[in-house]
């Protein structure tokens, strides 16, 4: 039986009046790496601020290890143990490289694989650059000291939200080329996408969601190009 | 030479401008939180010093060391049970509940210490002055002036220079995102009214041994305190030293005109620099 | 009950009221006259600022400019000019629309709560700037002649008719006066909430972007209502001031008179609501006169009211009523016809 870090039973999310999530089912075992794709306005940013405590949800909904987190605040989830790079990256504008990463331990007790040199190594380019402001960089940087932050927590789970987005293909790869590395240190990964090629490349499981549902789930060589075209745009008529 | 003598004395008095505006920098700069009341936390906290050298027979210098704490502790309780639940996009709850707690500051100590004006008695140092040259200048003003530097240096360690000085920033960047980083908002802003209200302390320190006060004046004081964080730039903390300087400056020009014309003229020097520079000497570039 | 007849209820109510507080004069003691003529007045400047602060966003604390201004401007026409008060009353509310302009140009370079510093700052330079003003008695000011609120127009011929002394003829008018005020201040609003305008500045607080992108200019519309309203508060200042008779810069500047009373009164009856000030200023008075004895035991009270309503019921007793009632006196939204199904 596989080890389950994350799970999540039933969830449904509403702003106001609008529901945006109906009912999602999702399983992250240890060490895995989920994709999430699906299109603008299919849920995928309303789970991660479900899972991440910014909207709140019912306790049982979600369970990180077993224990259910769903009520917690945003500070609480992180201290239980999931770290976000948010959409957009979100870098603060008033810090610098450096406190931009170390901010991201600023709850951390102890010691843990993730440290400041262990970013740097991760990420070189950051280390010459560390005492600029973190929004002095260009897009791609900014997204490598937005996972280097997110990591210091020593997260079990890592949330990566559109982490592609706005960025040259080139670059892309540059920094998808740091999730092995990432898997290796024991975190189990979410990666949201609209870019399903490069979902299904790091990805050995994926669920597609569309307007607040899951509609497909599989790892990537079982599904094929049509069923995922279909549950990503709808069945086409 | 008279007017240099003017303006050192300008100076001196902004020192003690910069000392009552600085926790007021300081809160806006991180919540963009206008405290109406802060002047009557002033005159609290001076109040409170008083309070402890009364009883306690201690020397106000010291007696601080008892009040800060305290005073700490009142704006951590202020934020946490009161502004912290009207911090938001409207400016309008927070300036109004800041404006009633104004008032009930104001007349809770006309209750308890009545209209009569008190003073802080620190002994012989308070008429002592030091030759500067062609002029003179008085132990205590050099004293605040001296402390406004120390207060406004200190606060920017903290506030470049710390994990919570870090904490501080994001918040004030971006609270949603922070949240994502571990740190609790309500707590960091709890924390730093808490440090404002411990600068508070020292500045009516200051108040109450330079000149009398009672339970009214504080909005008089504050009105300088805010001339001199707006015109110095929002939350830039070494701008609202400049800008309770040049308060003090304006001040003293006038009054070296017309006795009449000394709060005028610190006025109209604030409206002159607005009108010049909108958003104040120093603003901060992400504002 | 129809809308349209709950309109018509509603309507046949406040004009009773209007016609008891007409024969108020004529069958009630002085002392009454003289109470319901601060009501009123504290009324209109709350009136004021609640289009202000609650409609137009403009949070000001500086409102004792205008009144005092306008004080200064009826005892200019009066003492120095020879004026009768009455119309020198006129006089009060344009200087103080006069000083809006300047004011305007400095405030609305600040942004947000600034704004409210700046009224602030700009009210104490014009208090200062009036104690230089040696004319009228410069910082210890000064009284109205002798006489001259006895002299007023109108008084003789109210004293004829009523039966009374000079004093309390006066009195009468200026009550009148200020129930006039009042009563258009609030049909004024009324209307003016209804407007293309008004609805542009309800927009506004509602959203900006989206009120400027259907061509509401914010800027324009915020600075009429600002020369407006302090235009209402001059006319306010000066009526006041007839019946004080005496002025002083610290009193016709008064922050916690003249702004911080009126913001209590809204915030408490209901902030950005029109009824708001209305019931604001009943609570106001029956507060004042239960806790006069205990002097500023009554102002800790109001400044608590004010804390705990803004962290628990932003929209006042009012809001609180309509809330639970659903009855909304004076409705300022358009109700959409009923659409009849064929």
């Amino acid at each position: 039986m596989t080890d389950t870090v994350l799970s999540i039973r039933n969830l449904t999310a509403f702003y106001g009046d609008f529901q945006a999530l109906f009912g999602v089912d999702l399983t992250l075992a240890r060490g895995q790496a989920l994709a999430i794709i699906g299109a603008n306005g299919a849920g995928k940013s309303t789970l991660m601020r479900a899972i991440t405590g910014i909207l709140p949800s019912p306790a049982e909904a979600i369970q990180l290890n077993g224990r259910p987190i769903g009520a917690l605040s945003a500070p609480e989830v992180l201290e239980a143990g999931i770290s976000m790079v948010p959409e957009g990256r979100r870098l603060f504008p008033s810090l610098t490289v450096e406190e931009n990463i170390l901010i991201g331990a600023h709850s951390r007790i102890g010691n843990g694989y993730w440290t400041l040199e262990a970013i740097y190594d991760l990420f070189p380019v950051l280390k010459e650059r560390r005492h600029n402001p973190g929004t002095a960089l260009s897009g791609g940087q900014q997204q490598m000291v937005a996972i280097g932050r997110a990591l210091m927590s020593n997260p079990d789970v890592l949330l990566c939200d559109e982490i592609s987005l706005g960025l040259a293909p080139v670059i892309i790869r540059d920094i998808y080329a740091a999730f092995p590395r990432i898997r290796e240190s024991g975190a189990s990964v979410i990666v949201v996408e609209q870019d399903i090629g490069q979902a299904l490349k790091v990805a050995d499981h994926v669920c597609c969601m569309m307007e607040g549902r899951i509609t497909l789930s599989g790892a990537p060589g079982d599904l094929s190009r049509d069923a995922i075209h279909d549950a990503y745009f709808g069945v086409s008529a | 030479m008279i007017w240099v003598d003017t303006i050192v004395q300008g100076i001196l008095l902004g020192g003690l401008y910069a000392l009552f505006a600085a926790g007021l920098s300081l809160v806006f700069g991180i919540m963009r939180l206008v405290n109406l009341a802060h002047g009557d936390l002033i005159v609290l906290a001076a109040f409170l010093i008083l309070t402890v050298v009364n009883f306690l027979g201690l020397s106000p210098f010291v007696a601080v060391l008892i009040a800060a704490p305290v005073m700490f502790a009142i704006g951590w309780a202020l934020q946490t049970y009161v502004l912290n639940r009207v911090l938001g996009d409207d400016i309008l709850p927070p300036l109004l509940v800041t404006f009633g707690l104004s008032v009930v500051i104001q007349n809770g100590l006309l209750e308890g210490f009545s209209a009569d004006s008190q003073k802080l008695s620190a002994g012989p140092i308070e008429a002592a002055s030091l030759p500067l040259g062609p002029i003179t200048v008085g132990v205590m003003p050099l004293l605040t002036l001296i402390s406004a530097v120390v207060v406004i240096f200190a606060l920017n360690r903290l506030f470049y220079r710390t994990k919570l000085g870090r904490a501080f920033r994001a918040t004030s960047d971006d609270a949603v995102t922070a949240g994502l980083m571990g740190i609790r908002p309500r707590n960091v802003f709890a924390i730093a009214t808490g440090i404002a209200m411990v600068v508070a302390t020292i500045a009516a320190l200051y108040l109450g041994i330079r000149a009398n006060f009672d339970p009214s004046i504080g909005p008089a004081r504050l009105i300088y305190a805010f001339e001199a964080v707006i015109i110095g730039g929002l939350g830039s903390l070494w701008g609202t030293l400049a800008g309770g300087i040049l308060i003090g400056v304006a001040q003293a020009l006038g009054a070296a005109v017309n006795p009449e014309w000394q709060i005028l003229a610190g006025h109209i020097a604030f409206v002159l620099v607005l009108l010049i520079r909108p958003r104040g000497l120093f603003p901060r570039a992400n504002d | 009950m129809t809308t349209s007849s709950k309109i018509t209820l509603t309507r046949a109510f406040m004009a009773l009221v209007f016609v008891a507080l007409v024969c108020v004069p004529v069958i009630g003691s002085r002392a009454m006259v003289q109470d319901l003529f601060m009501v009123l007045t504290l009324l209109v400047l709350a009136l004021n600022w609640n289009m202000l602060a609650g409609f137009a966003g403009l949070v000001s604390v500086g409102q004792q400019a205008f009144v005092g201004v306008g004080a200064y401007a009826m005892f200019g026409g009066v003492i120095l000019w020879g004026w009768d008060p009455l119309p020198a009353i006129l006089l009060g509310g344009l200087a103080a629309m006069l000083l809006s302009l300047p004011i305007a140009f400095f405030t609305f370079r600040l942004n947000g709560a600034y704004f409210a510093i700046g009224t602030w700052v700009s009210a104490e330079i014009v208090r200062l700037s009036l104690a230089q003003w040696k004319a009228l008695g410069g910082g210890t000011g000064t009284s109205l002649p002798k006489g001259t609120t006895k002299d007023m127009l109108g008084v003789a011929q109210i004293k004829e008719i009523l039966g009374v002394s000079s004093s309390a003829a006066s009195d009468a008018l200026t009550y009148w006066l200020a129930l006039v005020l009042a009563t258009v201040t609030l049909l004024a609003g009324y209307l003016f909430l209804r407007s293309r305008m008004g609805l542009g500045l309800q927009a506004i607080r509602d959203n900006v972007e989206a009120a400027r992108s259907v061509g509401v200019d914010p800027l324009r519309l915020k600075a009429l209502v600002f020369v407006l309203t302090a235009f209402g508060t001059g006319l306010c200042g000066a009526l006041l001031f007839i019946q004080i008779t005496r002025v002083s810069p610290d009193a016709a500047f008064s922050v916690v008179d003249w702004t911080a009373f009126v913001i209590f009164i809204t915030v408490i009856g209901g902030i950005g609501t029109l009824p708001g000030p209305v019931v604001g200023v009943l609570v106001f008075y029956i507060l004042q006169r239960a806790l006069a004895d205990y002097g500023t035991v009554y102002l800790i009270v109001l400044g608590l009211i004010g804390i705990v309503i803004m962290l628990f019921a932003r929209k006042g007793l009012w809001g609180m009523f309509t809330e639970k009632t659903g009855i909304e006196l004076l409705p300022l939204r358009h109700r959409a016809l009923p659409r009849s199904d064929t």
